[in-house]
């Protein structure tokens, strides 16, 4: 149970998801953000207006997954990091799951890597397809991994080296 | 004897937003005073983005906050920044003795803002004084502000923010954090920040506690146990983890000596934390012109903190007479971000004992 884990639930999980019509269509953020504390910079920080604006600042986001176009410019704006993009239109049998990751030293584009669950357990092994670390993410750099599609709701973090 | 207009004691994010409305609002003659080498307090030391809002420079990483608060008063004429700076006592008379530079100086203010923070609160058990024992601050503090690691690896007692979030910077720092242990049935906490440090690996056990440390010139294990209901070690539970670092992080005490030196009324309000002043809802306490913000008037978030600088800088300078053009509009916003940081379940608490601090 989350609140004495620090583990989401299968069913936390499922809910942040949008739907499979809409993670078949491309690029979709999603923000797994399930208790209610004062924060708004994923709404402040999303440029189309897909995360819409809050009426109290405690509110959980609300995401309208048909606008998002998986940008992912809220991924280095969340101070919780709560959230991914998942693209499932990346290969056959291959989404590009898109995470932060704040730790040194950073993958190469290429790399084999290991895939974390959330739990930071070893899942299997996923390729680095992008790192993006520009200036306006301020040290939140994102690493686009290669997930199986069958994966994407498990691996939720990397890493580089031993198991 | 330094004569000045207003007086901010300590320069942590509270204080220094005290000090950036107070000259705003027209004081010309102002003196932050902080212990430390840097003024930022515990900001220096955060490397988190800020959660909150825009007005709080939420998504900001705290030492990049304290980095714009600083460089604002350093432009500011009418800022004086005394560091390497402590204040001693404060006298029935209104003036105030510090150590500055070397030397005991007396500071008579016209009015003076409190904002000394909190301290750690540890806990006891056997054997906890043994070297390897840290508070999760001079953890942060060596890691961060001194570039040295603490050990090799830790056992984090405490699932509050500053436990999970001193675990996840050390994780950064390529430290081996081996559990976070929390006396409380659930974690404290914000669950973010929970989860990413589970999903590096790193266990959270809650309902647990530390039962005795080993070692015998430094830590080198640590036993904790399973804790009943009533908070109670249960027999048989004990596992003994290896570690050469123990972390406490199970709250703060606010810092509130000199307010009860200055007379200022004070109660227990255990949801703030500990001792704090009664005050009014301008953050003016019972003596006439001291006024208090951040953590000594109860242990909050930064944000918070920060707001409430600014409340009592205004406040500090509307008592020392100056007129404020839009003070009700100013005085009405930082209310209102107040109440909007303590919403939520986790902010309840926060509000029921401001009411019961509130005059």
């Amino acid at each position: 149970m989350l609140k004495k884990t620090g583990i989401p639930t299968p069913e936390d999980i499922n809910g942040a998801f949008p739907s499979e019509e809409r993670l078949n269509k491309g690029g979709v953020a999603v923000i797994e953000c399930y208790e209610q504390i004062p924060c708004n910079p994923c709404y402040t920080g999303c440029k189309i207006g897909a995360i819409k604006p809050f009426e109290d600042i405690s509110d959980l986001p609300t995401i309208n997954h048909d606008e998002c176009t998986g940008c992912a410019l809220c991924i280095a704006k969340c101070p919780g990091l709560a959230i991914m993009v998942v693209d499932v239109t990346y290969s056959d049998t291959e989404a590009l799951v898109k995470i932060p990751y704040e730790f040194s030293p950073l993958p190469n584009e290429g790399d084999v890597v290991k895939g974390l669950d959330r739990n930071g357990d070893y899942v299997q092994d996923v390729k680095v397809v992008k790192v993006l670390n520009p200036k306006a993410f301020d040290k939140t750099p994102v690493v686009s991994i290669a997930v199986p599609k069958d994966k994407i709701r498990i691996i939720r973090n990397i890493k580089i080296g031993g198991v | 004897m330094i004569n000045t207009e207003l007086l901010i004691l300590g320069g942590g994010p509270a204080g220094l937003c005290a000090a950036i409305e107070a000259s705003e609002a027209g004081v010309k003659d102002i003196i932050v005073l902080d212990r430390n080498q840097e003024l930022g307090g515990q900001l220096v030391k955060q490397t988190h983005m800020f959660f909150g809002s825009e007005k709080q420079y939420a998504s900001t990483r705290g030492f990049d906050i304290a980095k714009i608060l600083i460089d604002k008063l350093k432009e500011d004429k009418n800022v004086k920044l005394w560091t390497d700076s402590t204040a001693l006592s404060i006298y029935e008379d209104g003036v105030i003795t510090a150590e500055h530079e070397g030397k005991y100086v007396k500071i008579k203010p016209k009015a003076t803002v409190v904002a000394t923070g909190a301290s750690e609160k540890t806990l006891a058990f056997s054997n906890n004084d043994l070297p390897g024992i840290f508070g999760a601050g001079a953890v942060q503090t060596l890691m961060n502000q001194y570039g040295v690691k603490p050990g090799d690896d830790v056992v984090m007692l405490g699932a509050g923010n500053i436990g999970l979030i001193v675990t996840y910077q050390m994780l950064q720092a390529g430290v081996n954090v081996k559990a976070i242990i929390e006396g409380a049935p659930t974690i404290g906490g914000y669950l973010v920040h929970a989860s990413k440090v589970r999903r590096m690996g790193v266990p959270i056990l809650t309902s647990h506690s530390v039962k005795e440390a080993h070692g015998t010139n430094n830590l080198e294990a640590v036993t904790i146990w399973q804790l009943n209901e009533k908070w109670e070690g249960i027999p048989g539970t004990e596992q003994k983890i290896e570690a050469d670092v123990l972390c406490i992080s199970v709250g703060l005490s606010p810092l509130g000596e000199l307010l009860f030196q200055a007379g200022c009324e004070m109660a227990f309000i255990p949801s703030l934390s500990g001792f704090v002043p009664k005050r009014d809802e301008n953050l003016a306490t019972t003596v006439p012109g001291i006024f208090v913000a951040g953590d000594v008037s109860g242990v909050e978030e930064a944000s918070s903190a920060m707001v409430g600088g600014r409340l009592a800088g205004l406040s500090a300078a509307l008592y020392l007479g100056h007129k404020v053009a839009d003070k009700d509009a100013r005085k009405a916003d930082y209310l209102e971000q107040l109440d909007s940081l303590r919403h939520g379940d986790v902010g309840k608490r926060i509000k029921d004992g401001i009411a019961q601090a509130t005059i």
